[in-house]
């Protein structure tokens, strides 16, 4: 029974705990700017626990993870200034153009390793930067203002807060969920064998190529599907969003929470923004910060802070 | 001379002038990481300091000349400290260990630059005779100022050549991007040639930057977009090799230059001057990840690998 | 970057006892650009707004006034949740500032959508003019194309036969090339927007300048970016060969990186240094003498803008819960201009006049911007008829 609580599952618990009541602070006080913060944290947070299952379980690093939220957000913009705003049009085309695009790209990309496939990766995304800051009919650089949010008929109102709110919530929670499950068959093993010693998994006779593609697929289309939340949470979209230093803010959220652990990513992205929201109102430089504390996480600290946390012991 | 053939000259000598400045930032890059296998994302942070140092120094000497040597040599000590300080940590490491480090030290170095200079950015005036226009042949202007850029970087890719080529140093560099362990087993101060390295790169990477800061302005994160096409030319290049870095570099710059400049003739076929004028640059900074793409698929090595690695 | 300014009237304060709106202090919220090569745009536009609170006596409508700055690094997003934040976390009274019309595109639905009254000192993009006007808006500057349209006249006025445009390729850059194309009886033989903010080499531009040979070369780079243009035009040796005409290219805060090179290139402006009325002589006065430097358009524009916000409160004495007649009274735009009296259209945009500016050289030396002549009277801009309201 103990094992249950050790400091690590604490944390964790009562994050989840507080993240499921601050709406009911909100509405209470009336103070609504903390569920904009902890919404967008959220859906960050799902684009990280996507990015997690390929570079954290399956060391595949992708510089260019930033790309899926910007074609799902830019899938959602184009069609709501088309007119068409019916979530059930877009969500799905989202995450079918993310799933093509991870498929192709993919593809491509698996055939090379270690910094080659950083910078191949990265490649693509700048590609796809480049073709919306191109698209003059949807903004270019400047970006695209979205009118109307994804109109899901009586099921559910995404223009109000909390509504919005509880289904970013619910979305992660049942990416983390997915995620494990993954992690834990087959599927999971092979990913995670792979990474750690390829050769031998060839030996034993799995096609890698195969499953890991599949991999980058799910990734994909589940940071895609963040990019769409993202759209409607800020009204608006633009080509910054897929900006190569985008996919390094993932990747910093999920080192600093811990790879390869499930709510590593959740960690991390609310450590990050709420260490980015704090320390800017208490100095302008706290870049220089973050800055540094990255640099000793990486040569002092691996785990993370769910590294931190599980080495722990409950007293 | 016929008005299309002077413009094709002169954004083919705006290609090759990119195309030098480019070759000066992957120099570095490429043989820190050919040599001692370390991915260094803030090596744009050297060419921003290169560039404020500059402006800063040229202000306080009222000498252009006098400002760019003071800031090379500043940039070199700052390139130093950084390996000793943290590069050195990092040597063996996951590749990915490297990018998030760096990655962290350009946040640090862009705040850095900020507390120290202001978030205005610097100018970096030029002296007088190297403001105007030369006719280079008959009907062809060119600014003075980006000739000189050209006939500098040559000489320093000479310089470099003839470096790396023709003597012991040069020597052991090579030797050292094939074979770490043989160098150091055979008593070279291994510790001593990496810091050195490390210090000539960021220095190239510094020069690169205050070359451009008297057209572009030295500002905070100037380094970010210029990192990455360094990265790309490197790659194309083959990691650890010179001579790829300058291939690729020119090919680079000129496929960018030109392309900005003759895509939107093309597009204007079809669309306003508004939209193709947003399409050809964004395609022409595509064409630059398509063509590491291809020559990925065709040499996963790059052009020229070095080889043993 | 954010600063805060309080200030505190201490006797205003102590009287305010019972839960009577009138009795608080007003809340500001400014977006402007405080860092990278542009901050001195905003800096200036800051150091304007803080004059005119010192010549209000640090009050607006006689209440205490909060001003709070924030940078948007000359980022559309960043702008947008800058802007969110001082009306969700915040909860400002107005918003002031934006100097970019990308960023003011972006940051305006948040705005209109919270009924918060936003006044632009600087950017007038096209669809806040017509489309998607409203009531919530105003504008203390210009549309963006009724700028280079004046400049369009005067090029007539010289008889330029064809002309090359060049510009940035966002928001204000298209509107400015639209504005010139909409007067500019000649023929244009080439257009060009570049990438923008990042774009400062113009070498491929200048190129095809050269080899086109056109009478004239229009041009709106403002900013570092205007400094950049104008010194590779003259280093490419053009200036001697092609006339240049500008908008917002030449202003206060480039002449000095331009120097010589500025001498002798018109622009248009709705407001130069020497109008001769006296607000403005009182503001160019106290701003040199407060801040050593002349002030530019920027801070002329954001000088109105404080006056403006401050018309509608002491309209409603206070009470800043009464919108509906704080925009009655803005529209009637009751106060002391710097550019001289001028009136709103149905847009919330000035309808005033534009005048030619030229840089000359003072006999002690040092270059100023002077107004020559005045190009259009009571001009209004071209997109009023596109808004709805009346």
């Amino acid at each position: 029974m103990s094992a249950i609580f050790t400091a690590r599952n604490l944390v964790i618990g009562a994050l989840l705990v507080f993240l499921a009541l601050l709406p009911v602070y909100a509405v209470a006080t009336g103070q609504f700017f903390p569920l904009t913060l902890l919404t967008r944290i959220v859906i960050l947070a799902l684009a990280a626990t996507s990015l997690n299952l390929i570079l954290g379980y399956g060391g595949m690093v992708s510089f260019g993870h930033a790309a899926y939220m910007g074609l799902g957000g830019y899938v959602v913009g184009i069609m709501a200034k088309e007119d068409i705003t019916s979530g059930f049009a877009q969500w799905p085309l989202a995450l079918a153009v993310c799933a093509l695009f991870a498929l192709v790209v993919g593809a491509l990309c698996l055939r090379t390793r270690g910094v080659y496939f950083i910078m191949i990766t990265l490649a693509f995304a700048q590609m796809i930067y480049y073709v919306a800051v191109g698209l003059d009919r949807y903004g270019g650089d400047d970006g695209l203002t979205i009118y109307r949010r994804s109109q899901f008929t009586n099921l559910i109102d995404l223009s109000g807060k909390v509504q919005f709110y509880y289904l970013c919530l619910a979305l992660l929670l049942a990416a983390i969920w997915l995620v494990s499950r993954l992690i834990n068959s087959r599927f999971g093993m092979v990913i995670q064998g792979s990474r750690s010693n390829e050769r031998r998994m060839r030996a034993i006779g799995f096609p890698i190529l195969r499953y890991r593609l599949a991999s980058f697929v799910i990734a994909g289309m589940m940071c895609g599907l963040a990019g769409a939340l993202l759209a409607n949470h800020t009204d608006f979209i633009s080509p910054a969003v897929m900006h190569w230093t985008r996919s390094g803010d993932l990747i910093v959220m999920i080192v600093l929470g811990g790879m390869g652990s499930l709510f590593g990513p959740l960690i991390g992205a609310i450590t990050l923004l709420m260490l980015e929201e704090g320390l800017s109102r208490v100095t302008e430089y706290w870049q220089i910060i973050v800055g540094p504390l990255l640099l000793f996480i990486v040569v002092y600290a691996h785990g993370g802070i769910d590294g931190i946390l599980a080495s722990l012991r409950r007293g | 001379m016929r008005d299309e053939v002077i413009l094709l000259i002169e954004q083919c000598l705006n290609g090759l002038q990119f195309g030098l400045l480019l070759f000066l930032l992957a120099a570095g890059l490429t043989l820190v990481f050919g040599i001692m296998d370390v991915v260094n994302l803030a090596h744009g942070s050297f060419y921003m300091l290169g560039a404020y140092f500059a402006a800063t120094f040229a202000a306080l000497t009222e000498s252009f000349a006098l400002g760019a040597v003071l800031a090379l040599a500043a940039t070199l000590a700052v390139g130093m400290a950084v390996e000793l300080i943290a590069i050195r940590k990092l040597y063996g490491r996951d590749h990915l260990d490297h990018v998030l480090a760096t990655f962290g030290l350009i946040l640090f170095f862009n705040e850095l630059v900020r507390l120290v200079w202001g978030p205005a950015g610097m100018n970096l005036p030029l002296p007088p005779f190297l403001s105007a226009s030369v006719e280079i042949l008959p009907d062809v202007h060119y600014p003075a100022y980006r000739l000189a850029i050209i006939v500098a970087a040559l000489a320093v890719a000479l310089t470099l050549y003839m470096v790396v080529m023709h003597t012991r140093v040069g020597m052991l560099i090579r030797a050292g991007a094939s074979n770490r362990e043989m160098v150091s087993a055979l008593g070279i101060n291994i510790q001593l040639l990496y810091t050195l390295v490390f210090g000539v790169g960021a220095a190239l990477a510094g020069l690169a930057g205050l070359i451009q800061a008297p057209i572009l302005t030295a500002q905070i994160g100037m380094g970010e977009n210029i990192l990455i096409v360094a990265l790309v030319v490197i790659i194309i290049g083959g990691i650890g090799s010179i001579r790829g870095a300058f291939v690729a570099a020119i090919f680079v710059g000129l496929v960018d230059t030109v392309g900005r400049a003759f895509l939107p003739e093309l597009f204007r076929l079809v669309m306003t001057p508004a939209a193709a004028s947003a399409l050809a640059p964004a395609l022409s900074s595509m064409l630059i990840y398509l063509l590491m793409a291809v020559v990925l698929v065709w040499q996963p090595q790059g052009l020229f690998p070095v080889d043993g690695k | 970057m954010r600063k805060t300014l309080i200030t505190a009237s201490a006797l205003m304060v102590s009287l305010s006892v019972s839960a009577l709106a009138q009795h608080k202090s007003i809340k500001i919220g400014f977006v402007s650009t405080f860092s990278g090569p542009t901050a001195v745009i905003g800096n200036d536009m800051r150091n304007s707004f803080d004059l005119a609170l010192d010549h209000l006596d640090r009050k607006i409508g006689g209440l205490p006034v909060e001003v709070i700055y924030e940078d948007d690094q000359q980022k559309p997003e960043v702008g947008k949740q800058k802007t969110e934040k001082l009306i969700e976390s915040d909860h400002v009274d107005f918003i002031v500032g934006y100097i970019w019309s990308n960023v003011l595109l972006a940051s305006f639905k948040p705005a209109i959508d919270s009924k918060t009254i936003i006044v632009s000192a600087n950017a007038g993009p096209s669809q806040i003019a017509g489309e998607l006007c409203s009531p919530y808006f105003f504008s203390t500057s210009w549309q963006n194309d009724q700028t280079p349209a004046a400049v369009g006249l005067y090029m007539n006025q010289k008889g330029v036969k064809n002309a090359y445009l060049i510009g940035p390729n966002y928001a204000a850059g298209k509107d400015m090339l639209t504005g010139v194309k909409a007067t500019f009886k000649g023929k244009i033989i080439g257009e060009e927007y570049t990438r923008w903010p990042d774009q400062l080499d113009f070498s491929a531009e200048l190129s095809k300048v050269r080899a086109a040979k056109p009478d004239a070369v229009f041009v709106f780079y403002p900013g570092a970016a205007g400094v950049q243009f104008l010194n590779q035009y003259v280093q490419a040796g053009l200036k001697s060969q092609i006339p240049l005409y500008t908008a917002f290219t030449i202003d206060e805060t480039t002449l000095p990186r331009q120097g010589e090179n500025a001498i002798g290139i018109p622009g248009a402006q709705q407001w130069v240094n020497d109008l001769p009325n006296d607000a403005n002589k009182k503001f160019v006065a106290d701003y040199k003498a407060k801040y050593k430097t002349a002030p530019s358009f920027y801070g002329a524009q954001t000088y109105d803008a404080a006056n403006l916000v401050n018309s509608a409160v002491v309209a409603v004495k206070g009470d800043v819960a009464k919108k509906t007649d704080m925009i009655k009274a803005m529209e009637k735009a009751d106060f002391a201009s710097v550019r001289g009296s001028f009136r709103y259209g149905n847009n919330h945009f000035p309808i005033q006049s534009f005048y030619l500016q030229d840089v000359v050289k003072e006999s002690d030396r040092a270059l100023v911007l002077k107004t020559v002549a005045t190009i259009v009277k009571d001009d209004q801009d071209g997109f009023h008829d596109k808004c709805a309201m009346k």
